[in-house]
């Protein structure tokens, strides 16, 4: 493990790499151990017969998801995906490339499910492959160099989105009992104890008092942060990274100082105490249930009438996209299980509302006394995180995902510039860290992978005097404040965008 | 009838249904397959027309392929944008009487034939020089490649070398039409063109060429962006909806 990690040369320009096949062959990350596996209804070793297993789970899956289907059949190899992803850029691995990660999958289901699999002379024709060990290891290695980040399918003809392989080959992975410790110990430790910390409910509490004393010392105004309170308008599921790392709980005094002033009753649960939905990461829809029937299960004991969603992308996207179908939290259900959420929430707003949309559109009706020049000592960029740009909304128009969170940094700031257009909104680029694998286990990737932002940060920095970048998601800021370091940029340069908030807001009766 | 006349009768025939029984079948996989969730890429479209607008730009102008590399979508649109020209040029040969808007586009199908092979042209160049396109290619790859360009070159050649009997072979493809069979000219690049174009049809449905039909199925470019304002769910996971109360 004692490999040195090179961290690559920030240039002027990103260049697209020559390949260099094999140098990010290896292990992958750490494999969870049987009782990581076991509570989420996997094997918790590699089981015997397991090339059978996986093969007819690869069947079972394409039955399921059309996404996987289709995509397994109609890529042409036109190659416009290839230098697009973040992992490829900094790595130079062409098992990175995005159809070539895909074909790791597609090989073997050439070879088994269709008739050019059937004769040898066909296999090699169209490259199909048995299912060997060797195949098995490179699923693992390389589905876990992917962040699911879905920037290959802004660019592919036919819309394939790599992320529905990644999911597919590490559920069928987990299915034959080769699982990912860190995310599936996670998950584990949510069903447990309610978030991916393992934070129990009296600690939350303690921590949540801190920050009200921390808040009254500062501003000498009593901001509440209330635990599992019953009969509240909003119920706010957030990641519990901001319940104690920073920059995120910095973020989470923001959230608070906005409820405060909007005065708009609310609470967090110690039961559904984590927006993260790491099933997400390895595609398992019934884990990924399971994970947000605890929101809808919070949302019911509490009585709440809206559901407001913590800055997290990945979990945005759980949120935004999967939560009414999983869960029926949301609207327009016509069946008894969602009807039985719904009829509580209030269908003035949507549900989930992001935080950011909900501070905006207070920012817009004047409710909010803001000083901008709190922040000037800082000139802002915003991250777009993978996520919220290509697999989420906010707002009622298509984009608003990348207006509201900027919207919300120009009320708040009064310097803010842009990173270059072709590595934000649609087409930005992943932290590095996405995907599952925010693990010490997986630093070279990490660090490897960040190249793309990292050069298009610094080249801002250098060019038009940027100090921070603010996101809206907790694994890109606690990645952003580890792989910095490794680019000479300080780790205190990532901020939340609701600390900017935070700062510029003058609380009623707060004294100056 | 000739028996190499017989030969191209069954050979068009079969490969009719193959292409044809092919794509039944895998149209209907992927209508019956779900989306058991809404994924579409974002920013995207929050009405059903706005998915349409989508699909449009998609199929015709390769949108998508515009932002991800110019010069493959060149070379891409004059192939397709070509092939789409030649096959209204070639409708002549299935119809009795030609209507006069095919018979005015006639030209047109010349110049469409030379810019579809020139795109293939640069399709394969790239597929060989790029080391990223070249690492991901299979021979079935280049060989659906070699193929379209034998197409386009053995039809061309028909035009500007060797001239066959149009009218027979108009002739022979109505009588397929009409299951009334007629002879085929035994001209070499005649056959040899008939002969690529069957494969071509036998190995659509079967083949990356499904992309011309599974594009309009990708979840990711035909869902609407309304995930939080109507509940998205497959038939399969029905069944895990258990109320909280139980």
């Amino acid at each position: 493990m004692a490999k040195e990690i090179e961290t690559p040369e920030v240039k002027e320009y990103l260049d697209v790499p020559h390949i260099q096949p094999g140098v990010m062959q290896g292990d992958g990350p750490f494999i969870a151990k049987p009782e990581h596996q076991e509570p989420l209804g996997f094997p918790g070793e590699l089981v015997p017969d397991w090339q059978n297993k996986a093969i007819d789970k690869l069947g079972e899956l394409k039955s399921k998801y059309r996404s996987l289907q289709l995509f397994l059949d109609i890529c042409v190899k036109c190659g416009s995906c290839t230098d697009k992803c973040h992992y490829f850029l900094g790595t130079a691995d062409p098992k990175n490339m995005p159809v070539a990660r895909q074909d790791l999958l597609r090989k073997v289901y050439r070879r088994y499910y269709t008739i050019w699999g059937k004769f040898g002379f066909t296999r090699k024709l169209v490259g199909a492959q048995e299912l060997t060990r060797e195949v098995l290891d490179d699923w693992y290695n390389y589905y876990h160099q992917c962040s699911e980040c879905r920037r290959c399918s802004v660019f592919c003809p036919y819309g394939i989105d790599t992320a529905e392989i990644t999911m597919a080959a590490r559920e069928i992975l987990d299915s034959v009992g080769i699982g990912m410790k860190y995310t599936n110990e996670i998950i584990a430790k949510v069903f447990k104890i309610g978030n991916n910390l393992g934070l129990p409910g009296p600690a939350l509490k303690m921590t949540l008092e801190d920050l009200e004393e921390e808040i009254e010392d500062d501003t000498g105004v009593k901001v509440e942060l209330p635990v599992d309170r019953e009969g509240v308008d909003v119920l706010l599921i957030t990641p519990s990274a901001d319940f104690f790392a920073e920059p995120h709980i910095d973020g989470l005094i923001g959230y608070a100082k906005v409820f405060h002033e909007a005065g708009v009753s609310w609470t967090v649960s110690s039961y559904a105490s984590e927006a993260a939905n790491f099933s997400m990461f390895i595609g398992s829809y019934e884990n990924m249930k399971r994970q947000a029937e605890r929101i809808r299960k919070a949302a019911l004991d509490l009585g709440v009438k809206r559901i407001i969603h913590g800055e997290c992308g990945h979990a945005w996207r759980a949120a935004y996209s999967f939560w009414n179908t999983l869960a029926g939290v949301g609207h327009g259900g016509d069946d008894a299980y969602s009807r039985e959420l719904q009829k509580q929430l209030d269908p003035a707003y949507p549900v989930p509302q992001h935080i950011c949309e909900f501070t905006w559109d207070l920012i817009q009706r004047d409710v909010l006394t803001l000083d901008p020049s709190e922040n000037d000592h800082m000139t802002l960029t915003f991250h777009d995180s993978c996520n919220v740009a290509r697999a989420s909304r906010m707002g009622d128009k298509p984009g608003g995902q990348f207006e509201i969170p900027r919207n919300v940094i120009k009320a708040v700031c009064n310097n803010y510039v842009d990173m270059p257009h072709h590595t934000i909104g649609e087409e930005t680029y992943c932290c590095g860290g996405g995907g599952g694998l925010l693990t010490d286990d997986l630093m070279e990737v990490r660090i490897k992978g960040a190249l793309p932002r990292m050069q298009a940060l610094k080249t801002t920095m250098e060019g038009k005097g940027v100090t921070h970048m603010a996101a809206i998601c907790a694994i890109c800021k606690t990645q952003f404040s580890k792989v910095m370091p490794y680019y000479e940029i300080g780790m205190d340069r990532i901020v939340s965008v609701h600390q900017l908030v935070s700062n510029a807001i003058k609380l009623t009766g707060q004294e100056d | 009838m000739s028996a190499i006349s017989y030969v191209y009768t069954f050979l068009f025939y079969a490969a009719a249904v193959l292409l044809v029984g092919g794509l039944v079948r895998k149209i209907y996989i992927y209508a019956k397959t779900p989306a058991p969730l809404k994924i579409p890429t974002t920013p995207a479209p929050v009405t059903r027309a706005g998915v349409v607008y989508r699909m449009f730009k998609e199929v015709v102008l390769f949108e998508s392929l515009f932002k991800g590399n110019k010069p493959t979508w060149l070379f891409a649109f004059l192939f397709h944008f070509g092939l789409l020209l030649v096959l209204i040029r070639h409708t002549r040969y299935f119809v009795e009487h030609v209507p006069s808007l095919i018979a005015m586009s006639q030209w047109a199908g010349i110049y469409a034939g030379m810019a579809m092979v020139a795109g293939l042209l640069g399709l394969l160049a790239r597929r060989i020089v790029v080391d990223r396109v070249r690492y991901i290619s299979s021979p079935s790859d280049y060989l659906i490649l070699l193929l379209l360009i034998s197409i386009g070159l053995s039809g061309l050649g028909m035009k500007y070398v060797a001239h066959t009997d149009i009218v027979q072979v108009k002739a022979f493809f109505l009588g397929l039409l009409r299951f009334d069979w007629q002879n085929l000219p035994s001209d070499g690049v005649l056959l040899v063109h008939l002969a690529l174009v069957a494969i071509l049809m036998m190995i659509f449905a079967y083949s990356k060429l499904l992309h011309g039909v599974g594009i309009f199925f990708s979840p990711t470019r035909n869902q609407v962006d309304n995930a939080r304002e109507r509940r998205h769910i497959a038939d399969w996971a029905k069944p895990l909806d258990k109320s909280s109360g139980q």
